[in-house]
């Protein structure tokens, strides 16, 4: 199958003729395929956010192609705004865009730029709201009384009422607290799950990717540094440390086991796996 | 697109532009501005031209960045070029068309004016490319201290500007932002009539102000706690001093203002 979003030899270079010029994305391609879950993890200053703003046509790329669908994103700089109904961006922070008297209404902003009315628009507008746990009751209250999490939900269904093929999500839990984090994490899974479209989650914790993602995509120092399934990832974890990168608090455990003589994949990533390892070492006789 | 806008943007940097005391820099922008008023004729125009050309050389900032400071007042220069232009009477007119009348005082109006204002914008904007806000403001506050005898709150005057001007790239960062965010919205903020472009303006405007409030809220806390209680018994961490260099800047600066008053005065 074709990839729904192939990124070509992609550069971005700020402030061309300035002192203050610099590449924030150098020479990058990768493939993201329909359905998948992608993750994209780097420090910050590694270029995630200019990449990302690249694949909903919100910046032009100084070179390389994006193509959606087999096409070029700026074929047509004048339909650019349908690429961004079809790749919804979520950016860091969303509730800070928050506009609108209701939240049905802030909600209903995006679609309706899509040109959808009357029931299509009211079913879009609850689907969504449905899909991140937002009361009916919620919906004719202003945005700004809610509390910050409860914003950021607002502001992601505000997304995904526009019912877009691949949804990228910026830090989508940044600064929220921990029972806040599995939440809506745990609404972007049900997501995923449910409707089988196209996410990529752009963070830096790296527990979270690993829980969540089908691939990962690692960046460094505006070019990728590796890409893989995250246990093709999290083997090379050594390589991730000195890249000045965390791995998950899983695969820490397993390595510090291996530095002690026990006979352990080091490449878990997940709780389960980690004690699937440990259960099977144990029937095994091996002594902790 | 944004980003483009440089009012008040620092170049870092050591040359002899950098180095000068904040209120020497304010004095001789003053003197540049006075004489530049009193100018009136080529040779006068050219002396301000030359000053202007030797400190853009000594402050080692390019003439690019200088140009590009024009561009938002654009507008304004070509608005004055051209009611110059037209509407100066004179003895002799060139071209007559209706009410447009051209006359040759009018050519030289206008083409004085023009330069005027270049002078003028780049002048300051040199100012402010070689001067730190926070100096800037230190120096202002500087001279105008005798003001306080009159009450005139001079230090929470030169605060508020220096929080002003700390805010605005900070502001048109988040600007930036928003309207990122809401073009991902699908908002359109360009095509559409006069009206419908204002109203593609809210989506940014309302998150703004919020930001804007919160922020300002956020920093008066944060003050706060440091005990800041205005300027009375405050001392600096810089104290400004003069150096010999100040003098002879304001030195040379004086005489050529007083040279250009006047020459002008002969119409120079």
């Amino acid at each position: 199958m074709e990839p729904i979003l192939q990124i070509k030899n992609l550069t971005h270079t700020y402030g061309i003729g300035t002192p203050f010029q610099r590449s924030a994305v150098e020479d990058m391609s990768f493939d993201v395929r329909e359905g998948e879950f992608l993750g994209i993890i780097g420090h910050t200053g590694s270029g995630k956010s200019t990449l990302i703003q690249h694949l909903n046509g919100l910046l032009k790329p100084t070179d390389g192609q994006v193509l959606l669908g087999g096409k070029d994103i700026w074929a047509e700089p004048k339909k650019i705004r349908d690429v961004r109904f079809r790749v919804g961006l979520v950016f860091q922070y969303p509730e800070y865009q928050l506009f609108e008297e209701t939240v049905y209404k802030d909600i209903a902003f995006g679609p309706t730029n899509q040109g959808k009315t009357g029931d299509e628009l009211d079913r879009c507008v609850r689907e969504a709201a449905r899909l991140v746990g937002i009361r009916d009751d919620q919906m004719d209250k202003s945005p700004f009384e809610l509390s910050g999490g409860q914003k950021r939900r607002v502001a992601l269904a505000g997304v995904l009422a526009m019912e877009p093929e691949v949804l990228i999500l910026d830090e989508p839990t940044a600064g929220l607290d921990p029972a806040g984090r599995e939440n809506l994490m745990a609404n972007i899974r049900d997501y995923h799950r449910n409707k089988h479209k196209t996410i990529i989650l752009v963070s830096h914790s790296m527990d979270e990717i690993a829980q969540n993602v089908d691939r990962i995509l690692v960046l460094k120092g505006a070019r990728i540094l590796m890409s893989g399934a995250p246990a093709e990832v999290f083997a090379r974890a050594d390589e991730l440390i000195t890249a000045g990168l965390d791995v998950p608090q899983v695969t820490r455990v397993a390595m510090a086991l291996k530095a002690r003589g026990v006979d352990i994949d080091p490449a878990v990533y997940t709780v389960e796996a980690l004690e699937r390892e440990l259960l099977a070492l144990r029937k095994g006789g091996a002594v902790c | 697109m944004l980003k483009d806008i440089t009012l008040g943007q620092y170049f870092p940097g050591t040359t002899l532009a950098h180095k000068l005391d904040p209120r020497t820099k304010i004095l001789l922008v003053v003197l540049y501005i006075i004489a530049l008023f009193c100018a009136k004729g080529l040779v006068t125009y050219a002396i301000m031209a030359l000053c202007l050309a030797v400190c853009v050389r000594i402050s080692k900032v390019g003439l690019k960045a200088l140009v590009r400071g024009l561009k938002p007042v654009l507008f304004i220069i070509i608005f004055t070029g051209v009611l110059n232009l037209f509407f100066t009477p004179g003895d002799r007119y060139l071209v007559e068309w209706g009410i447009l009348r051209i006359s040759d005082t009018g050519i030289r109006n206008a083409v004085f004016m023009v330069v005027r204002i270049m002078l003028l914008i780049m002048g300051t904007f040199l100012m402010t490319y070689t001067t730190s806000p926070i100096s800037l403001t230190d120096g202002l506050e500087q001279l105008l201290n005798g003001l306080k005898k009159f009450r005139v709150p001079v230090h929470e005057l030169a605060m508020m500007m220096s929080i002003a001007l700390r805010f605005i790239p900070t502001l048109i960062e988040e600007t930036d932002k928003i309207m990122s965010a809401q073009k991902a919205r699908g908002a359109d903020f360009e095509s559409g009539n006069i009206i419908q472009k204002a109203k593609a303006l809210i989506p940014i405007l309302v998150p703004l102000f919020i930001s804007a409030f919160r922020r300002a809220d956020e920093l008066a806390t944060a003050m706060e706690c440091r005990c800041y209680h205005g300027g009375e018994g405050r001392t600096k961490l810089h104290v400004l001093q003069y150096q010999r260099r100040d003098w002879v800047a304001l030195g040379a600066g004086t005489v050529i203002t007083v040279g250009v008053i006047v020459l002008g005065r002969f119409g120079l």
